[in-house]
């Protein structure tokens, strides 16, 4: 089965920090991955490696088209939550819903509260279509019916063919296979 | 997605203050008889070079919202996952400035010529002339917007790096208002050509420099 994300012998280094070295990794579909460590251990620039943002100092990653949910909304916060979501077109009804939004569809942007603009950012990933979801911190400022709805949404993404690598440093719901960053 | 980007630019450019820039140019348009004086005849020999100057400084007014916001919020990183080049976010970028900037820039510059008594062959040559240049201008804007964006003081930074080079374009531009006999106007036109092909380029590679 061809791997929906590789790195090989992937090194980073920020800020003159080596964050690691060597890396390598297949994720393939129906898998999900846990990068697990201490604050700084590189789990977010793992994510920004992999989602192509971040060019690492040595070795190769290849991944095919990907989904990012990061710590930036990413939506213009004039507009109501579903008109936002509406630039990045995709399936974003499903998406909302996958995510109990559906209410929320003509609230401005600005105003959602950080659990709901969470949702709102992995209402994105979910309405993408992509394979591969990166998602950085998915379980922050989730509440717990929230973090229900997560668990199922990387459920159904999972037994559909796809795959999700998640940084966090809490535990997530569901099976996952860890890698542990040093610290 | 090129096409909701310019979307986006127009409506982000008309529902923020698009008024700013033009209320700006003609403020500045209006000091110039205040400091020159009321002579119709000199008001006329310098107007539109005044009002070259007038838009030259709009130009600078919209620049810190069109990167950095973007790029703080991360829509430039969604759009990188997505495989939009930085350079195609940077042209889209130019085009929706411009749509939002350039027809109320050209809007008021009517108004400024009434004010500052141009006469009424000339109009049509200073119209002409700044259309061009505005093009020129939005695609510098968004160049220099992309190269400070994220720096502290980028405001004042922007401006000590897009005036001068905005000075080929007042020299050309404001000949072209002046004088319609010259070869000013198409020198301008190719001025501006060169920043509207170049601008993207520029702009995609700080984009990607500016991505950490």
């Amino acid at each position: 089965m061809k791997p929906l994300l590789r790195f090989e012998r992937v090194t980073c280094r920020r800020g003159g920090r080596l964050l690691f070295e060597a890396l390598d990794l297949a994720i393939c579909p129906g898998e999900a991955l846990q990068v697990k460590g201490p604050n700084g251990s590189g789990k977010s620039s793992l994510i920004r490696v992999a989602a192509g943002l971040l060019r690492p100092e040595a070795g190769k990653v290849e991944s095919g088209p990907l989904a990012l949910s990061d710590d930036n909304l990413a939506l213009d916060r004039e507009l109501p939550l579903e008109r936002a979501l509406g630039l990045w077109g995709g399936a974003v009804a499903e998406g909302m819903d996958a995510l109990g939004l559906a209410i929320l569809a003509r609230m401005p942007v600005r105003l959602l509260s950080a659990g709901q603009g969470k949702r709102a950012a992995l209402a994105r990933v979910a309405a993408s279509g992509a394979k591969l979801w990166l998602l950085d911190e998915p379980a922050n400022a989730l509440d717990n019916r929230s973090i229900d709805l997560l668990a199922r949404l990387l459920e159904r993404h999972r037994k559909s063919g796809g795959a999700v690598v998640a940084a966090s440093h809490v535990a997530l719901p569901g099976e996952w296979r860890t890698l542990e960053l040093g610290g | 997605m090129i096409g909701r980007l310019i979307a986006r630019e127009v409506r982000r450019g008309l529902s923020g203050p698009a008024w700013l820039p033009a209320a700006f140019f003609l403020l500045v348009a209006t000091l110039v008889p205040f400091a020159i004086g009321p002579d119709s005849k000199l008001l006329e020999r310098i107007g539109g070079g005044a009002l070259w100057i007038a838009a030259l400084t709009a130009a600078l007014l919209p620049i810190e919202r069109l990167v950095e916001p973007d790029r703080s919020d991360g829509i430039l990183d969604q759009l990188s996952v997505r495989g939009v080049a930085d350079e195609s976010i940077a042209g889209a970028k130019i085009a929706g400035h411009w749509l939002a900037f350039g027809p109320l820039l050209l809007a008021s510059a009517v108004l400024g010529a009434l004010l500052l008594r141009l006469s009424p062959d000339q109009l049509p040559r200073l119209i002409a002339a700044l259309a061009v240049g505005s093009l020129g201008l939005a695609a510098l804007a968004v160049a220099v917007a992309a190269l400070t964006a994220g720096l502290p003081r980028a405001g004042a930074l922007a401006g000590l790096l897009l005036l001068p080079l905005a000075i080929p374009l007042l020299i050309f531009g404001s000949a072209a208002s002046g004088d319609g006999g010259s070869g000013a106007f198409l020198l301008e036109s190719a001025m501006a050509l060169l920043l509207v092909a170049g601008a993207p380029f520029v702009a995609g590679a700080a984009i990607r420099a500016g991505r950490t």
